[in-house]
């Protein structure tokens, strides 16, 4: 294995990540955004507060650790994304700012009308910028951004493959943010919100699976590349993300929440690991090869050194917080769960 | 302001039509984020000081640190997200950058976001751990939030130094080879650029805070609480203030070495003078400068520079005009922020000297020396002005080392993205800051606003009010 490949490899292992922390961020606002008004929706919003409020930067830094690896380890490649996919890419960091700004304003919001204001621009954020993040992740997929100068501006991004990335980019993160809320509800003894979050969770697998399938014709017909791979080296976790996804929607008929939320997390983990392995040797499919777009050796090698650091300093205290979250206060006037 | 005269610098070659909206672009999201980096890089620490006393029994201390943790969060979220924008804009704004030196510069970048992420991890921990936590173990989770904020804010630092002094590979016909990461990152300006953010971060905060409560004491709020939190950043701002000007002439001799154009802009110097004469203020009319008051010592400005009074300092004419900067808002930007450090250290003093006389003569008396109606005023004033002053420095950094984005070696309008609507995300991001400054704005009011009122945990005004998991703050403190 070459340093580009194992950067590439690191790179897309903060892809995985991402999309797994990050989309259960992105989805849990999908969930405050459907949760009703402010009467009946305010104990979902709570449990979401409660659910990423402290883990909720933490788990955007994945992104910022993405874009970093890409521009230092793959300039040119991370330069032709910008150039060609510029649109998106100012969508998605808009929504970003606006779902963080939001979240932090309502936690401490004056009012009901500003908490509403605030609540509104997260949860509206929260279900576009997937969407654009996924229609990214679909142009760069379909050959659609070229090597150097700039490419089609619109058709880049809007193209059958984009718009599946996109869709299902917000239905996977739904059903996986709806998967945990259910676990975490049932935990903190809301018998009845659990009960609500799963038909709602239900419901969003189901259409997860329908965009799935109704994917597999999109890409045949427009993206060859990625087929081939998806049949040939990808299947295995391609299908393992297929298993893992009813698995995840059985478990959480069955009401086994704990279990069915390590089955949605690993569903979204192998569709993308699924995406990375298939498109392998390209970092840009059809038009630049991992080894090709790779910056200097020292870079790649200084880059390996900061994920083995990141792997010592930044896992175990990321799993205490995560740990810390599911773990009530202990203090007296910490009221036990109420309701 | 600064693109204005960027204009008028860029020289005859077809610029992207994109260089004008994205310096702007890229002024103002640097300018917005910085504010809120500071309050990450210097917060921390004042936060553990009130811990620790809180700790050892101090009540107020400890109220003080909960509520600033809260605060913090707040400023963290925004902070956080206007820095994800950055790392957009960088490739969005300035592809021609990224793809020639990305490799070069990028490592530095790596290893902040790894800082970036220690950070936001145990601010999670120390946010979220009131009530969950044990006291010690608890405060001990700034210790990460501390050293993070240094190394963090020393790489980023070191990328804005390495434009100013690029090092770390080679070129070869217009190709970069060679490259060393770690040379890049530890160049021949980052050492005194990066003291100079320190410091500033450190001002900028200490006497901000300080400032919002010498507010409460003017309007009569004379408790514990409030003396604490005049006087503890104070004392930071104070250490600070008049370390600054010492750490920026050594970084100003710096610039007579290496980047002697942008020197001559910061002090008005039209043409290379042997045995200088140091002036101050002045506005530059774009021939000479002109009001300026002259100090009457013959190579003063020699001296500062060079630390020889005979030596020659290099004025604008050493270079043809396409590669000098916009020079009056050079000088102008260094002129105020050389006078407001100036007053800051004054400022400095004066408190200094005070709480000296307060606290010593065994009388400990903390409150007959804050209780001064000037010196609480020029604490409200000193927070902005700080600001000021830590905004002008890096205008004067960032307008100075034009028209280059890289020094020598690569032209600001030959980085730009050649995209045509870069007016409109400007003014979509000037709209989307607005919102995010009025709202912190309002959001903090109201924190303190319910402090006040006696509120301990902020409840989040939206639904039934049972609470979930957890008492609807996130300080359940009973």
């Amino acid at each position: 294995m070459t340093p580009a490949d194992a950067v590439a490899a690191v790179l897309f292992l903060g892809v995985i990540l991402y999309s797994v922390f990050g989309g259960a961020d992105f989805g849990s606002g999908v969930w405050d955004l459907t949760a009703g008004d402010a009467e009946r929706g305010g104990r979902t919003r709570r449990l979401i507060d409660h659910a990423i409020g402290p883990v909720w930067e933490a788990n955007h830094v994945w992104l910022i650790f993405v874009l970093v690896f890409l521009w230092t380890g793959f300039p040119q490649a991370f330069a032709a994304m910008m150039r060609t996919l510029a649109i998106p890419f100012w969508l998605a960091g808009l929504g970003i700012v606006a779902r963080g700004a939001g979240f932090a304003f309502r936690k401490y919001a004056p009012t009901l009308g500003w908490a509403k204001a605030a609540g509104v621009v997260f949860a509206t954020a929260s279900l576009l910028t997937p969407f654009f993040l996924g229609s990214i992740a679909g142009a760069v997929a379909s050959g659609r951004v070229p090597a150097t100068g700039t490419g089609d501006i619109f058709t880049s991004w809007l193209n059958p493959t984009s718009l599946l990335g996109g869709v299902l980019a917000v239905t996977t993160c739904t059903f996986l943010a709806g998967v945990l809320l259910t676990a975490d509800a049932e935990r903190l003894g809301h018998d009845d919100l659990a009960e609500e979050l799963r038909h709602k969770s239900l419901i969003g697998g189901v259409v997860t699976g329908v965009v799935v399938m109704a994917g597999i014709p999109i890409l045949i017909v427009d993206d060859q590349t990625l087929v081939d791979g998806l049949l040939g080296r990808a299947l295995p976790p391609a299908a393992g993300s297929g298993i893992a996804g009813l698995g995840a929607l059985w478990l959480l008929w069955r009401r086994r929440f704990r279990p069915a939320r390590v089955a949605a997390a690993g569903a979204v983990a192998l569709v993308v690991a699924g995406w990375g392995v298939a498109q392998y040797p390209w970092i840009l499919v059809d038009r630049l090869q991992i080894e090709e777009a790779a910056g200097a050796d020292a870079t790649l090698v200084g880059l390996l050194v900061a994920a083995g650091l990141a792997a010592v300093l930044v896992v175990p205290p990321l799993v205490y917080l995560y740990r810390m979250v599911d773990t009530p206060p202990t203090s007296a006037g910490a009221a036990p769960v109420a309701e | 302001m600064a693109s204005m005269a960027l204009a008028s610098a860029a020289p005859a070659l077809a610029a992207s039509d994109a260089l004008l909206p994205a310096r702007n672009q890229m002024a103002l999201s640097l300018g917005w984020h910085i504010v809120l980096a500071c309050f990450g890089m210097a917060l921390p620490a004042m936060i553990f000081v009130l811990h620790r006393r809180g700790l050892a029994g101090d009540g107020a201390a400890l109220e003080l640190a909960k509520r600033w943790s809260k605060v913090s969060a707040v400023l963290f979220a925004i902070g956080a997200v206007s820095g994800t924008i950055l790392s957009f804009e960088m490739g969005l704004l300035w592809p021609g950058l990224m793809e020639t030196y990305g490799d070069v510069v990028g490592l530095a970048f790596a290893l902040e976001g790894l800082s970036f992420f220690v950070e936001a991890i145990f601010l999670g921990l120390y946010v979220y751990g009131w009530g969950r936590l044990p006291g010690h173990l608890h405060s001990l989770m700034l210790v990460p939030i501390m050293a993070a904020g240094v190394t963090g804010s020393f790489l980023v630092v070191s990328v804005n130094a390495w434009m100013n002094a690029p090092t770390g590979f080679t070129l070869v016909d217009g190709q970069v080879v060679d490259v060393d990461p770690v040379a890049a990152i530890l160049n021949s300006a980052v050492g005194f650029q990066f003291l100079h953010m320190y410091l500033a971060a450190v001002m900028v905060v200490g006497y901000s805070v300080a400032g919002v409560y010498a507010m409460g004491w003017l309007r009569g709020r004379r408790d514990r609480l409030h003396r604490l939190g005049i006087v503890v950043p104070f004392l930071f701002a104070a250490v600070a203030s008049p370390l600054q000007p010492i750490v920026g002439h050594f970084a100003g001799q710096r610039l007579a070495d290496e980047q002697p154009i942008k020197l001559a802009a910061m002090e008005g110097l039209g043409q290379t003078t042997e045995s200088a004469r140091l002036e101050l203020g002045g506005w530059w009319n774009g021939e000479e400068l002109v009001g300026a008051v002259e100090v009457p010592v013959d190579g003063l400005l020699s001296f500062i520079a060079t630390n020889d009074f005979d030596a020659e300092v290099i004025g604008l004419d050493a270079v043809p005009e396409d590669e000098q900067p916009p020079v009056a808002i050079v000088h102008v930007a260094f002129q105020t922020m050389v006078a407001i450090g100036t007053a800051l250290m004054g400022l400095a003093a004066w408190g200094g000297w005070r709480l000296w006389r307060g606290w010593g003569r065994g009388r400990r008396d903390l409150d007959g020396a804050i209780s001064s109606t000037w010196l609480l005023r020029a604490l409200v004033a000193a927070g902005p002005a700080a600001v000021v002053a830590m905004e002008t420095g890096w205008i004067t950094t960032e307008v100075g080392r034009q028209p280059w984005i890289v020094h020598r070696l690569l032209r600001t309008e030959d980085a730009v993205t050649d995209a045509s609507y870069i007016w409109l995300t400007l003014i979509v991001l000037i709209v989307v800051y607005a919102g995010m400054t009025v709202g912190a704005v309002a959001v903090i009011r109201s924190m303190s606003r319910r402090w006040r009122a006696g509120e301990t945990d902020l409840a989040s005004p939206y639904g039934p009010s049972a609470p979930i998991g957890e008492p609807a703050g996130v300080g359940a403190d009973g």
